[in-house]
């Protein structure tokens, strides 16, 4: 019976992270659905053709007003990223306006090292919108969703770190032009289902069709230019943004749990035979 | 981890097979503690922010002759001088038996391109940053300890023992040149 | 343990140096040759596991503390450049966050195997005592680590925290400020908390001596909770237990791995990925989950008891909370140590686990929802209740109710009989 008890105890104990439950409101929050990600799970990677297009979707609509003061350029052709050439990140980069006060006149060109140059001074995001738009480096591990006891506990089991991506794809896709009724929006927001609060500064930043999609390279599939869409793949870039080295962690992890798989089943025999001889 | 028991009483079956597990047990702990010091020992090593600036490119074309403008490569201060032509001929037709440290000129600088002389800005004394168009010999003077360089950068009297260390270099177009 | 002393120095340096400094002398008898119960089952391997974590924490923590900026305009960014730019500093700085959690799994698991076996009663009072004060100690590292990646989850839990020392009468509002460095939390804790951050766990390695040190006084406990009464009860620590233990090691070691390299943030909190700001608080703020059970308790108290107000009772039961665990040696007044002798203390042991995981669920729930359909409130003080009933009511009244299982003569003949069975 003890054993059994603290057996559970010990589990329970282990994966009684804080299950931070919906935030209640008179407008409640739909729940924000698990979608599917290529970089899912133990397993997953990023797909290069997705970040692509969601680094295209970034670059044309979200840099405008939000800043990834993290997002180095380099990291964009390094592996298990989008895919970008060195060639192609030193020209995008150049195209870039780096301030530097070590060089005269107090700018330059960017180049691969540089890191992403904020659109505009924070003072200026709040005189123009009211609130500063948040930086995007981190904000896909800064975004999550909740579930209830005890589904919490599954995503221990499978490695769920897609909170972020989640959250962002659903936000992209709830907003509504009617409120709710009874629900007062302040003067300059935007009624979101899953925004907490619901009231929102940013407008529909996407619409479908808004980004122009090259046609894809042979052996790559078109993919449709909706709203869905592009907010798949902004969800998947800025998940790769907040963690650009994911992959090879993952890899890294494979080896590391199977060395100590592989050890401690030496260590079960070493110690079964040392303890051969003894009643215990 | 590497740990080997080795006043073991003798109860297992066979010797060997009973030596079999624990070498191989040792080996492996062994293998995983040497695995496990590596990332503690790499993480010493420059980070990936500061190998990006490994090499840097950088635009001549913005430089006057007679003008020398200092730039940074790798936390150094580097020297970036595009030479009159009164430079040129001086360095050109200085003996190798008045130098200290005996370099012609065309060693100092990429054939094609001798108006250029890129050099890291750091006294081989002791590492103070010379002053430019100073000393005795047209090039520069470190105030430290009071080494003259010439318009080479060539270390011509003074405690000094090298001439001014030049960096890896190449020159991508007539205007461009590649450092490190 | 003079007495087991076997150590006959080999050669004339060994005999020189032995006269002078017996560390190979004391190394033999304490790591090598320390006389181990024979019959310790799998809980008693937590405690060779923590020694590890601590080690862990400690080398990590070194190597993090070489790329991060205790600076509360730089905190945030150089933590997270760390991981990102630094070789392995995903994974250094991974193992550091998820080794605390990993820390704190094994440390309850410690000392749950203490309370349930009775670890703590003469002559190992000085032992549990020195095991509490490390719990203190690894609480209060624990709390000041977490401060310093500067997100929202850290500015707001050193807001909170600290506010808890604010309750104390007459002088709280002057230790806060001395506490702070400031009116309010800001540059100048985030630098000394960095500063004892370092400091403590070395302080803590020197009490895990004392510890050990006071272990190895009386001996291990074991699970008949049966004196050791000849040499036949036990094995020698090396290799016996130094092996048993590095398997178990090993085995710990597999589920960190696995949520260092696939999952290293879902122990933490998305908003600790949003930069500190002083002037908005997260929806929902909650400690890390090894604070939960403590935390449901300092806000189970929502009501003033005489003149004690609400705020000043949260902290006095908070505190309580653990103080009572100094105190356990003397509440517990059974002769028998283990309990698996004592039937009756079994159901209410059992019940104190599940209470204390349930404290932990409720300090978690947000304070206006429901759990089992009670409402949190109650619910946490119910739980609180019995938290505190368990050390002061039951562990004393018990054993005049109990009549406890016999006890073997000892442990070999308790081992022989389960082998005959």
């Amino acid at each position: 019976m003890t054993m059994k008890t603290l057996i559970a105890a010990a589990c329970l104990a282990f994966g009684l992270v804080g299950p931070v439950l919906a935030q209640e409101g008179a407008h409640s929050t739909p729940e924000i659905a698990k979608e599917s990600w290529s970089f899912g799970g133990v397993f997953g990677t990023y797909d290069e053709h997705q970040l692509q297009r969601g680094f295209q979707v970034f670059r044309e609509s979200c840099s405008s007003c939000h800043s990834a003061r993290l997002l180095a350029f380099r990291n964009l052709s390094e592996p298990g990223g989008p895919g970008f050439t060195e060639g192609q990140v030193k020209a995008l980069a150049a195209e870039y306006t780096i301030a530097d006060p070590l060089v005269e006149g107090g700018e330059r060109p960017g180049v691969a090292a540089d890191r992403w140059p904020a659109p505009m001074s924070e003072a200026d995001a709040k005189a123009s919108f009211g609130v500063v738009p948040p930086d995007f480096s981190v904000i896909a591990k800064a975004r999550g969703t909740t579930q209830q006891f005890p589904w919490w506990i599954v995503n221990y089991f499978t490695a769920y770190q897609e909170g972020g991506p989640d959250y962002i794809h659903a936000l992209l896709n709830g907003y509504h032009e009617e409120v709710p009724e009874g629900f007062e929006l302040p003067e300059g927001k935007y009624y979101n289902d899953y925004f907490p609060g619901h009231a929102i500064s940013m407008p529909p930043p996407l619409t479908d069709g808004a980004v122009d999609y090259a046609d894809a390279e042979e052996g790559g599939v078109n993919v449709p230019e909706t709203l869905d869409q592009y907010s798949r793949d902004v969800a998947a870039f800025l998940m790769y943004v907040a963690e650009p080295h994911m992959v090879a962690r993952k890899e890294t992890g494979f080896r590391v749990i199977l060395f100590l798989v592989l050890l401690a089943g030496l260590m079960f025999f070493v110690k079964r035979r040392l303890w051969a001889g003894i009643e215990h | 981890m590497a740990d080997q028991p080795t006043q073991v009483q003798h109860d297992g079956p066979t010797p060997s097979r009973r030596d079999f597990i624990y070498v191989a047990s040792g080996a492996v702990g062994a293998v995983g503690v040497a695995l496990v010091a590596w990332p503690l020992i790499d993480q010493l090593n420059p980070d990936a922010s500061v190998k990006a600036l490994a090499s840097i490119e950088f635009d001549l074309s913005g430089i006057e002759e007679g003008q020398t403008l200092t730039i940074m490569w790798r936390g150094l201060p580097v020297f970036v001088r595009h030479r009159t032509a009164d430079n040129i001929t001086v360095a050109q037709n200085t003996p190798l038996t008045d130098l200290k440290d005996p370099e012609p000129d065309s060693a100092r600088v990429k054939e094609g391109h001798e108006q250029w002389l890129i050099m890291i800005a750091n006294c081989t004394h002791l590492g103070c940053i010379p002053v430019g168009d100073a000393g005795d010999f047209g090039g520069w003077f470190c105030p430290c300890h009071g080494s003259h360089y010439d318009t080479a950068g060539r270390v011509r009297k003074g405690p000094a023992p090298k001439n001014l260390v030049l960096p890896p270099y190449d020159f991508v177009s007539d205007t461009l040149v590649q450092i490190g | 343990m003079s007495e087991h002393s076997t150590y006959t120095p080999g050669n004339p340096f060994s005999k020189w140096l032995d006269d002078r400094l017996p560390i190979i002398r004391f190394s033999k008898e304490h790591l090598l040759d320390y006389p181990t119960p024979k019959n310790l089952n799998y809980w008693w391997t937590f405690g060779a596991i923590l020694v590890v974590m601590l080690v862990i924490q400690i080398v990590t923590g070194i190597i993090l503390a070489m790329h991060y900026t205790p600076n509360i305009a730089m905190a945030f960014d150089s933590v997270e450049l760390l991981r990102r730019d630094v070789n392995s500093g995903r994974v250094l700085q991974a193992a550091h966050a998820v080794g605390a959690s990993m820390f704190f799994v094994a440390v309850y698991i410690h000392i749950f195997r203490g309370l349930f076996f009775g670890s703590y009663k003469s002559p190992r009072e000085v032992l549990w005592i020195l095991g509490v004060l490390l719990f203190v100690l690894m609480i209060t590292t624990a709390f000041m680590g977490y401060v310093l990646p500067w997100g929202q989850m850290s500015f707001w839990a050193a807001t909170v925290i600290t506010n808890i020392i604010g309750a104390v009468p007459f002088v709280g509002e002057s230790v806060l400020q001395l506490l702070r460095g400031g009116f309010a939390v800001g540059n100048p804790t985030l630098n000394r908390f960095f500063s004892l951050h370092y400091l403590l766990p070395f302080i803590i390695a020197a009490v895990v001596v004392l510890h050990i040190w006071a272990l190895h006084v009386p001996g291990n406990n074991n699970p008949t909770g049966v004196d050791v009464k000849s040499t036949r009860d036990t094995v020698p620590f090396h290799p016996y237990i130094t092996m048993k233990d590095l398997y178990a090691v090993v085995l710990f070691m597999i589920p960190f791995a696995w949520f260092v390299f696939f999952a290293p943030d879902i122990l933490g909190h998305p908003d600790n990925y949003i930069m500190a700001n002083s002037q908005v608080t997260p929806a929902h703020i909650v400690p890390e989950w090894y604070f939960l059970p403590f935390y449901a308790i300092l806000r189970a108290v929502d009501f003033n008891i005489l003149f004690i107000d609400s705020k000043l009772g949260g902290v006095i039961f908070f505190a309580g909370a653990i103080v009572v665990l100094f105190f356990v040696p003397w509440l517990d007044r059974s002769p028998v140590r283990s309990g698996l002798f004592r039937p009756l203390f079994k159901w209410f042991y059992a019940l104190f686990v599940i209470n204390f995981i349930g404290l932990a669920y409720l300090g978690a729930a947000p304070a206006d929802g429901r759990v089992l359909g009670i409402d949190v409130p109650t619910f946490s003080k119910i739980c609180t209740a019995y938290y505190f009933i368990y050390f002061l009511v039951i562990l004393p009244i018990l054993p005049r109710f109990e009549t406890t299982r016999p006890l073997p003569a000892s442990i070999s003949e308790n081992v022989l009989g389960k082998a005959h069975a």
